[in-house]
């Protein structure tokens, strides 16, 4: 999958079954799932080197989920990449199910237990030192939310990733701006974003987070920088396609009710149509 | 006797090892002095990261690493690694089940004066409460040696503390009875069993040595595997004799005492008196110094023990 208007027609199908999926199960943060959404569709649709029948493969690229609350949206897409038959995803969170509210690496296609913020950006330092030590070119993505750059540890990956130059590694920040408690900016300011990656010798790309050219454009410029790591700064809608979702706190793990469900489905429909 | 720390011990395994085993990584965060690292760093440079003062990254980068089929050694402070990192150790090792010995080294009381920061006398509790996370004290040079080798073989989370100072061998060389996950029998004895681990075991050993010549027959186990911990082991010093006495460089909370305690308990109700650290900050002085005040060494054990009996 190549094209924009291809890879745009999948971040609309992957919406549709992440709104699905939550209001099925009653549960899942809805509205980081559908702001990191066409991050996911660009890096499993076209850039990364995966295999749903290969998951072992040494020179895979590796991606963690770093705000792994917004499993629902990884699990839409590996499912729909084929990782595992679609209709596991009917267990997600129930009694006994492995498709638990946070990334579990019992399930094919995840590489690490994210949940707990603040880790999968180390996570993918150790991995990118892993590439350089074995000279192999595989590559890694890291997505992060912004109000998970409020924790601290999150600085220590920064800074090893700029100081060990990990030109392999890339990281996502998912701008929307919002956080459960309200805005980021009123709960711990997160402005100047791009200044305080690159203070850290990260190259920074600043776009529009949820523009599927956009996101292809960057990561391509990711690929081809050499000697220090890459972070594109996305900036996106929280909620983003569906309008009674859009920049809401609230529906950072608000559940849809069959009213909103339809309504949400009928709009996710007709934009996807309209492409 | 040859008197060589433990922590320097994991440094010769580890150079040894990996001059065929291009796998294994050392981690350090700024300790690779402290760790006896220092000559694993200048001879493995390609197989050694520093992460700089930074522990919870030394964990979280250790565990990327061993998802990508490094075998991982993250050494550091056992102050430090354990509760500063204990998140990542839970989150990054023991859950996502990655291929890390955290190496918690100058464990205990070994940092003496430098107070209570230094000092980690809760680390076996710590560890030994995240699921899936492995824990062990070795009690001396040669038994750590085993237990490196040992871990090396598998590809499973545990947690490592040695202490700082070069001790007493507890066995001989060339004869150092070790199966992964068993007790050692130091000592058969039918009166009373003395527990130990790490740097007690020694101590429990000479007090052994004391209380025969006062007619007591002491048996002494080393558990260095706090956890798993050789159940059966202390089942069978339970049923065979009339006291257990536990004997840690940690608090009575979570620690072998209370793990020992637990198991009798359930399954053969016997008197168990833990000796250990007390629930504040210890007094101030060398190991020794604080082990003889809180009479954790052989006379201690011993009087205790004749107190007892």
């Amino acid at each position: 999958m190549t094209t924009g208007v291809e890879l745009k027609k999948k971040s609309y199908e992957i919406r549709k079954d992440i709104v699905s999926l939550v209001h099925h199960a009653g549960t899942g943060h809805i509205g980081g799932d559908l702001s990191v959404t066409d991050i996911l569709v660009a890096l499993y649709y076209k850039h990364m080197n995966i295999d749903p029948h290969n998951t072992e493969d040494p020179a895979r690229d590796r991606f963690v989920l770093s705000k792994g609350h917004s499993v629902e949206a990884l699990y839409c897409v590996l499912a729909d990449r084929g990782f595992f038959p679609r209709e596991e995803l009917q267990t997600y969170s129930t009694y006994g199910s492995k498709y638990i509210g946070h990334p579990n690496n019992k399930i094919n296609g995840i590489e690490m237990n994210t949940g707990s913020l603040g880790h999968g950006l180390s996570i993918g330092v150790g991995m990118a030192l892993a590439a350089r030590m074995d000279q192999k070119p595989y590559r890694v993505y890291v997505v992060l939310g912004d109000g998970e750059m409020a924790e601290g540890s999150v600085w220590e990956g920064i800074m090893a990733g700029g100081h060990y130059k990990l030109d392999q590694l890339t990281a996502f920040v998912d701008r929307n701006r919002l956080q459960i408690s309200g805005t980021t900016e009123a709960v711990m300011g997160q402005e100047r974003q791009e200044d305080r990656w690159a203070a850290f010798g990260w190259h920074v790309i600043s776009i529009e987070g949820n523009d599927v050219d956009e996101i292809d454009k960057a990561v391509e410029e990711a690929k081809a920088t050499k000697g220090r790591p890459t972070v594109i700064i996305a900036n996106t809608v929280k909620g983003c396609g569906v309008s009674l979702m859009e920049n809401k706190a609230g529906w950072h793990h608000r559940v849809p009710t069959d009213e909103e469900y339809n309504e949400a489905i009928l709009e996710l429909n007709q934009r996807g149509i309209l492409l | 006797m040859n008197k060589i720390a433990n922590k320097q011990e994991i440094c010769n395994v580890l150079l040894e090892e990996s001059v065929a085993d291009k796998d294994i990584v050392v981690l350090c965060s700024d300790s690779r002095g402290s760790a006896s690292m220092t000559n694993f760093a200048e001879q493995r440079p390609q197989q050694f990261i520093e992460v700089g003062i930074a522990e919870q990254n030394l964990v979280s980068i250790s565990a990327g690493l061993a998802s990508c089929g490094k075998k991982v050694f993250a050494v550091s402070p056992a102050s430090f690694l354990s509760t500063r990192s204990m998140e990542q150790a839970k989150v990054d090792v023991a859950y996502s089940n990655t291929n890390v010995t955290l190496v918690g080294i100058s464990g205990g009381v070994s940092y003496g004066a430098l107070g209570m920061t230094h000092h980690s006398t809760n680390d076996i509790a710590v560890m030994a409460s995240i699921p899936n996370m492995r824990v062990y004290l070795p009690s001396d040079h040669l038994q750590t040696r085993c237990l490196i080798r040992s871990l090396l073989k598998d590809k499973l989370p545990a947690y490592i503390r040695v202490g700082r100072n070069a001790v007493d061998p507890v066995y001989e060389e060339g004869s150092v009875p070790f199966v992964l996950d068993k007790a050692v029998l130091v000592r058969d004895g039918q009166d009373v069993t003395i527990i130990a681990c790490g740097e007690m075991v020694l101590a429990a050993k000479e007090a052994a040595e004391l209380l025969a010549n006062n007619g007591i027959d002491a048996r002494v186990l080393d558990m260095y595997c706090l956890k798993p911990m050789d159940e059966a082991a202390v089942r069978k010093a339970a049923a065979e004799t009339k006291l257990l006495i536990t004997v840690e460089e940690h608090v009575k909370a979570g620690g072998l005492g209370a793990m020992v305690s637990q198991i009798v308990a359930e399954h053969h109700p016997r008197k168990v008196v833990n000796l250990s650290l007390p629930d504040e900050p210890v007094v101030t002085g060398k190991s020794a110094e604080v082990f003889a005040h809180y009479g954790l060494n052989a006379t201690g054990i011993a009087q205790k023990i004749m107190e007892l009996i």
